[in-house]
This record gives C-alpha cells, structure tokens and sequence, in this order.
C-alpha cells in the first residue's frame, strides 16, 4: 500500500520548491511576529502563569499559529496544482491515493516544522532560553501538530474547486481556530461558551501541548492533549485519503 | 501478440452529455493509431478512460493486457502519457522534472541517471536540463514531456494532441520523435490530433471519432480510396483527352481551364501508364485524396450543425482554397 520511492519523490518536490520560495518563508513569519512582539508585549500586565511574562506565555501559542498558517496555506495550495495541471502527472502515475496523500501531507509538514525551528530560534534569542533537549522536543511536538493541519488544509483543498475559497478559509477556519485554541489566553479563567468550542478547536490541544513543553503548563494533562492530537491526526488521514480518491480530472 | 488495447462498449457520460459513447477498439502492439476529430469529439475523455484518470460509465478496455476498472495501478505502470495541456513542473528544473517522474513510476534507482541522460538527449535537451522548466518554450516543454512519458519505458504511449499550439519548426521536431519511436517498433502509440496532415504522416491507422463514436477506421490510404479518387491534371496539346479517356481506370475526364482533369484511381500505380497513352505532356499535377476529404465525407454534415466547431470548419475551408 506504501509506496516509499514515491513518497519521497512528492516530498522531494515539496522540499525543492520550498526552499526556492524564500520569500514565502518569511512572509509566513509576519503575522505571527507581530503577535509575539507587538500583542505579546502590548499587553505585557498580567501573566496567566507564574514565573513567566505574558510574552513568554503566548509563546507556544505563537508557535503553534506559524505551523498553523504554514500547513493551512500549503494545503490549499493543491487547488492551483489542480488547476495548472501539475497534480495531473502525479494522478497519473501508478500510485494509490495513499501513497500520494501521505506523500503530500509529509511534504507539507515539513514547511511547518521549518518555521517552527526558525521561530524557535528567534524566541530564543528575545523571549525565552531554551535549552537543547527542549528546542527538539518541541520540534517533536511540531510533527503531529503539524502533519493534523496539514492534512486539514489538503482535504479542504481537494475539494475546492478554485482559490476564490481561500479567503473564506482563512476568515472562517483558520483564523477562529486559532483563536478559540486559548493561544492567547488561559483557557481556565475564560468565558464557558470559549471553553466548549475549545473543546472542538484541534488547534487547543497543540497549543496545549506545546505550552506544556515549553513553560510547562497545561490546561489539560500532556497526555490528552497529546491522544487528541494523535485522534486528529488519524481521522484527517482517513478523511484526506478519502477526499484525494475522490479527486477525478477535471479536463 | 497480445493486442495492446482492447475496448468494449466503453463508454462515458458527463451527466446528458454521452462524451465516450460504446467505443470497441483493437490496437496492435508496435501500432501507430492516430485518433482523428474535432474539438469536444471525446478524444481527450477516451485517453483518460484508457489512463484510467476517469472511470467508465460503462464497459471496459484492456490496457497491455490489463482491465482498466479492476487494475488500475498495473495499467498505469505500462502506460505513458503526454497530455494536452502541458503538466510539467513549472518551479523545478528539466532534470529534475524526469528524476522525480522516475521515482514515481518505480524505475530502479541505479538506471535512473542513465536513462535520464538517454531522454534529455533523444529530446535535444541536454544543454537546458537544468534550466527551471519555466523558462522553456512551447516546444521545449512538449519535447520534455514527452522525455518524460517515455522514461519508464511504458508499452503504451498515450499522445494527446501533442502538437498543439506548437509552432512548425517545434512541430516537425515532435514528429521526428514520434517517427523515430515507431522505427524502434516497440511501444504503441495512440496519438490525438485535430490535424489531418499530422494523423495522415504518422499513423498506421486512423479512427475517425465525432460525437463519442467512431465513425471510421483504417489505414490513411484506405481511409482516401474510400473518399473518393486522385485527381490528375495534363497540360498538353489538344486532342489529348481524346486518347486517355478510354484507359479503364479513368472514371472522368473533361476539358477545364485550358488543361484537363481526370479522375482516376489510385494514382500511385496508375500514373505511369495515364502519361505512357497521352504522349507528349508539358506539366502533370497530381492531387492525392487528402484526410480534409475524409472528414467532410464521414464527419462534415455533422460538424455543420454545430456552430462551436466552426473552427474546425474554418480550418477545412482554409487548407480547401490553399489548394
Ligand atoms: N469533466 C467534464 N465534465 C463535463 N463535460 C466534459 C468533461 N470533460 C469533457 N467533457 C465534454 O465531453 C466532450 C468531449 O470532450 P473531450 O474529450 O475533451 O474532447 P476532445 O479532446 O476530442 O476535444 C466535450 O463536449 C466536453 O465538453
Ligand atoms: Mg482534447
């Protein structure tokens, strides 16, 4: 059912054209600056958790809304493959959708754990120290987190037929995800009707995880959210299986 | 030999709209099959049954002996294709574009490098391989299309419509490639094209398809012998119809702008003998039956009625008066 050459083949691809793109890389990194130093710092008074600033606390948020809007973007991206006629090679070639669903999604999931590193990186140097063992535990945290958005993205993205829907997507998913995820704010002291959609948000449980990881807070114990981010990640697996065999030419 | 295709009743629909309507097809293997009609005939939609990147409504084909609807995966492995609309990478290199190909379709990793350098040269892209392929011209891309449906060295290659849109010098280079892999002999071809000369210079049969259906198969000069005859025309001196009408494969012969025309069969053999009875001639002009005669013939009250493909028809009307 795998088929590893060709697995790595669509995430050679990814990593090529990822690389090339080195605008894209930074321009994903806006947003989420903009937070961490201008939001992070703005509201600077009050710290849900002791010991840490507000800036440190929304940290693992900020971490989690790169892989966010990396994996996200990247999924959608399939609707111009679609339409330029690149994934029709690909739909051609004597692989199952699995295979080229996994190929994909490994293929986007890496942008996110690069981003991940490069902002870990630069919230080392002004947020927080972070010593070695937690820079790659977090990076660790990143695959699943990343790999779940991932494939969120591509299964919307092979159902939409032009990039017209990616403003929606954007307005209606990515950006309440994000903040319903309590990136910005302990969930524990928020309104109920934020902490039940919460429960519903994936976005929650990577946040969770990575702010346990790297202040070593939770809202839930580690090991939920840590099981509902690995649920997520195999009820979008077989969704996007499913959504990619559904994927017929079109011309 | 096997057939390298074989089809039954295979038919697709697109809602009312029957694209592929019961098609039953047998193709050689090492054959040149040329699939000859207008914009919106089902061309493209049968490539793709055959492709297997459609499922059929109905019916069914083998594909180098494998069922398209039951193993779809072993018909993709033995098949190449070069599509319409161009399909390679734009944002990684020529190089690239065939390593990445090769990966996909299992070629084993120790021959890929080799067959990799064989294409780019067999394509005449060896200088420009590491080029990103969005800096290539029409005819480059095609021509690394083509390298790359053929790395995987697949029994059978589909072609749709792959000179579309490329200028002529890009053209007769396509169709150098496409002689030289019929030479080799070993990969079936199964080639689209909208153009007469194109189907008529390459294939060893052609299927005329309008409206889902063929309409007509055989060879391209089976295909002109049943249109009609060679028209010859004799500029001589007078009296000279007199001595050729009567030679038994001259159905007609009149007197027309100072020169006379007749109409014969199979001018090819007959030639010789028409120039031998009428003596002394000044100029001899042979008008073979040419494939725009075939498709006015089995598809032209057809595509009359419809007022979208009035570029085909324009196309007929122009390649007409050129004459
Ligand atoms: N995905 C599709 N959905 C609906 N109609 C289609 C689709 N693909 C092709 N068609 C229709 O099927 C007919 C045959 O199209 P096609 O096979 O592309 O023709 P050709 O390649 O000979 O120009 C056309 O009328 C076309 O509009
Ligand atoms: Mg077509």
């Amino acid at each position: 059912m795998f088929n590893f050459a060709a697995i790595y083949a669509l995430l050679m691809r990814e990593a090529l054209i990822y690389f090339r793109e080195k605008e894209r890389i930074a321009a994903i990194l806006v947003s989420p600056l903009l937070f961490l130093f201008v939001v992070g710092k703005g509201l600077s008074g009050s710290s849900p958790v002791e010991g840490y600033t507000y800036q440190q606390f929304i940290f693992p948020g900020i971490v989690v809304m790169v892989i966010l809007f990396t994996s996200i973007t990247y999924g959608l991206y399939i609707i111009w493959d679609k339409r330029l006629d690149f994934l029709k090679e690909v739909l051609a070639a004597p692989i199952s959708r699995t295979t080229l669903f996994l190929g994909k999604a490994l293929g986007g999931m890496l942008g996110g754990i690069i981003e991940t590193l490069l902002l870990l990186v630069i919230g080392m140097a002004f947020v927080m120290p972070l010593p070695l063992w937690k820079l790659l535990l977090c990076l660790a945290a990143s695959v699943p987190v990343a790999y779940m958005i991932t494939n969120i993205g591509l299964i919307i993205g092979a159902r939409m037929k032009s990039m017209e829907g990616f403003g929606l997507v954007m307005s209606f998913l990515t950006w309440p995800m994000f903040f319903f995820s309590g990136a910005l704010f302990d969930l524990a002291t928020a309104a109920p009707y934020i902490r039940v959609v919460a429960l519903f948000d994936p976005v929650t449980y990577a946040v969770d995880l990575m702010r346990y990881v790297l202040i070593g807070y939770g809202y839930f114990p580690p090991l939920v959210s840590l099981g509902a981010l690995l649920g997520f990640c195999a009820v979008t697996t077989a969704l996007g299986v499913a959504a990619f065999g559904a994927i017929q030419q079109e011309k | 030999m096997p057939p390298a295709i074989i089809t039954t009743d295979l038919t697709k629909r697109f809602g009312a709209l029957t694209a592929v309507d019961s098609i039953n097809l047998e193709i050689r293997e090492g054959e040149v099959f040329g699939l000859l009609g207008p914009n919106g005939a089902g061309k493209t939609t049968l490539i793709n049954l055959l492709a297997t990147l459609l499922k059929a409504t109905s019916g069914t084909a083998l594909v180098a002996g494998r069922d398209i609807n039951r193993e779809p995966l072993e018909v993709r492995r033995n098949i190449g294709i070069v599509f319409q609309e161009p399909s390679v990478d734009d944002l990684l290199t020529g190089r690239e574009n065939l390593w990445l190909h090769s990966l996909l379709y299992g070629v084993p990793r120790a021959e890929i490098k080799g067959r990799m350098e064989k294409m780019l040269e067999l394509v005449r892209l060896t200088a420009r391989a590491d080029s990103f392929v969005k800096t290539y011209s029409g005819g480059m891309r095609r021509r690394l299309e083509i390298a790359r449906g053929l790395i995987h060295q697949p029994k059978v290659l589909f072609l749709d419509e792959p000179t579309l849109g490329l200028d002529p010098a890009s053209r007769k280079d396509v169709w150098t490639y496409i002689r030289g892999l019929k030479d080799a002999g070993d990969t079936t071809i199964i080639l689209t094209t909208h153009y007469m000369e194109e189907a008529d210079s390459l294939a060893d049969r052609i299927g005329i398809i309008d409206q889902g259906r063929i309409i007509e198969l055989d060879t391209p000069d089976a295909l002109k012998r049943k249109v009609g005859q060679d028209i010859v025309y004799l500029t001589c001196p007078p009296g000279t119809l007199e001595k050729v009408k009567h030679l038994p494969f001259i159905s007609e012969g009149i007197e027309e702008d100072g020169r006379i025309r007749l109409t014969l069969d199979d001018s090819g053999r007959n030639l010789q003998a028409l120039l031998k009875a009428a003596g002394d001639v000044e100029e001899v002009e042979v008008r073979r039956v040419t494939l725009d005669d075939v498709f006015l013939k089995f598809a032209g009250h057809q595509i009359k009625d419809e007022t979208e493909n009035h570029s085909m028809f324009e196309r007929i009307a122009e390649s007409n008066s050129r004459r």
